[in-house]
């Protein structure tokens, strides 16, 4: 007697005719458990794929709310779902695929303090995050349980995938040790991100993760796919198992410690480039304080809005055009949301300026509260 | 013929948002200091993004990952590609 149904059966035909994935292997996918973390522009290929093909129960990690922005790379949500959470939106959406999937939803951030807890039980973890933080977080928590990490991660044209802490195989921070630093290393919502990309690595996430439940083909183990849409180029890297990794080789990290927001970091109380709120700036310029308004968002974001009286200089060109700032006036500095502008506080500081601040949420804060006639992107 | 060296979009944007470089052939260090030459804010970035303790970028020869085969000793002759993995987040 088979686990599937005589409808299950019909509707995974195309698989089991697979001498590859066969009765049995469909029997497998659906007693499998796969937890996707993250229901965004990666999650949203891969729960998708892995509930077509009949994967039996999935986990789904997600706290956040669909938005409009979303829909031009996750196409697990839709129109009539923007303002809903995430989680309620990818679950309807994947009923109606397919009713014979369970699902669990974790409407949480992943955490130090929950992330055992949640990933224990599954046999494999689909990494689909966007911040370093959950992604070190994923990687440390899977490599303490030892349950497989389908990794993949985008940024404008380029995207990776891998899969880190399988049986013997290197971790992600084999590969990249340390989260980088502050503002090093812009995210999807400052760079953009091409909406097809997601798909194209989301999918290979979903490949791999299927490879793992059913024991077959070569899983991406201790190699790295680079993805470069521009040039449709694929090219493969090997990922070695370091010996001194804190993770899986020393296993220095025998719990989870929270990464969380080391890549926003405010800087410290009292020091300068201190935030200023669009409140603050507002009110101040009203009393007649006039700034030097910075804006190093890229010339295309200028052309949708601006501050009144701002400047434009590209994060990317201000190292050569610092002479044009002037020394002798207070300068408050913006971007979109407020990570590139503390980019250039920093560096407008390091090259002498004094009097620099970082102009809290960008210009997405000062449409929101002061100008809602500028237009958010 | 040359060594060719691919920088991520991370980086590409401190070298006039060109990706592909092409340098003598040299050893990885040396032909990292020809590409950065005439971008000092990629050279900055590359010294922090490769020293000890903050390593979130990769330098790859070929498909080597040079940190298990010489380090930036490692010669890269004519023909060969570096490829420079950054990290990213995004999803």
């Amino acid at each position: 007697m088979s686990l599937l149904s005589g409808p299950e059966l019909a509707r995974y035909d195309r698989h089991i005719i697979l001498p590859e994935v066969g009765l049995a292997g469909q029997e497998r996918l659906k007693q499998s458990r796969v937890l996707i973390v993250g229901c965004g522009g990666l999650g949203s290929p891969v729960a998708l794929y892995l509930a077509a093909a009949g994967v039996g129960h999935l986990g789904l990690v997600d706290f956040d709310q669909v938005d409009a922005s979303n829909l031009q790379r996750q196409i697990l949500h839709g129109t009539s779902t923007i303002g809903r959470s995430k989680l309620e939106s990818a679950e309807a959406r994947l009923l109606n695929l397919n009713p014979y999937v369970r699902f669990e939803r974790y409407e949480t951030r992943l955490s130090a303090q929950n992330a055992l807890e949640i990933i224990r039980g599954y046999d494999v973890v689909v990494d689909g995050t966007d911040n370093f933080a959950t992604r070190y977080l994923v990687n440390d928590a899977c490599v303490l349980l030892g349950v497989p990490n389908a990794y993949g991660s985008i940024y404008r044209f380029e995207g990776q995938a891998s899969v880190f802490a399988a049986d013997g195989g290197p971790c992600y921070r084999c590969l990249f040790r340390q989260p980088p630093p502050a503002g090093a290393v812009p995210n999807c919502a400052e760079g953009g991100v091409l909406g097809v990309l997601p798909g194209l690595v989301g999918t290979i996430q979903a490949t791999e993760a299927i490879k793992l439940l059913l024991g077959i083909g070569r899983p991406l183990v201790g190699e790295l796919l680079l993805v470069d849409a521009l040039e449709m180029r694929f090219r493969r890297v090997k990922v070695r198992k370091d010996p001194g990794c804190p993770a899986c080789g020393t296993r220095t990290i025998q719990s989870l410690e929270e990464i969380d927001a080391v890549c926003e970091l405010p800087p410290p109380e009292g020091a300068p480039g201190r935030d200023l709120s669009v409140a603050a700036l507002a009110e101040r310029r009203r009393s007649g304080w006039n700034p030097y308004l910075l804006d190093v968002r890229e010339p295309h974001e200028w052309t949708i809005g601006r501050i009144d009286g701002a400047v434009l200089i590209p994060l990317g060109a201000l190292p050569r055009r610092l002479a044009e700032i002037p020394a002798d006036r207070d300068v408050v500095v913006y971007c979109k949301g407020g990570v590139r502008s503390r980019q250039a506080v920093e560096a407008l500081l390091e090259a002498g300026f004094g009097r620099v601040e970082n102009l809290e949420g960008g210009i997405l804060a000062w449409s929101a509260e002061i100008d809602p006639s500028i237009p958010r992107y | 013929m040359a060594v060719t060296v691919v920088l991520p979009s991370v980086l590409a944007r401190f070298a006039g948002g060109q990706r592909t470089h092409a340098s003598p052939a040299g050893t990885i260090e040396e032909v990292l200091a020809r590409v950065a030459q005439p971008y000092p804010e990629l050279g900055k970035r590359l010294a922090d993004a490769t020293r000890d303790g903050n390593e979130f970028v990769t330098v790859y020869l070929n498909d080597e990952d040079t940190r298990f085969s010489g380090g930036f000793e490692t010669y890269a002759a004519d023909g060969d590609e570096v490829t420079i993995v950054s990290a990213i987040a995004g999803g």
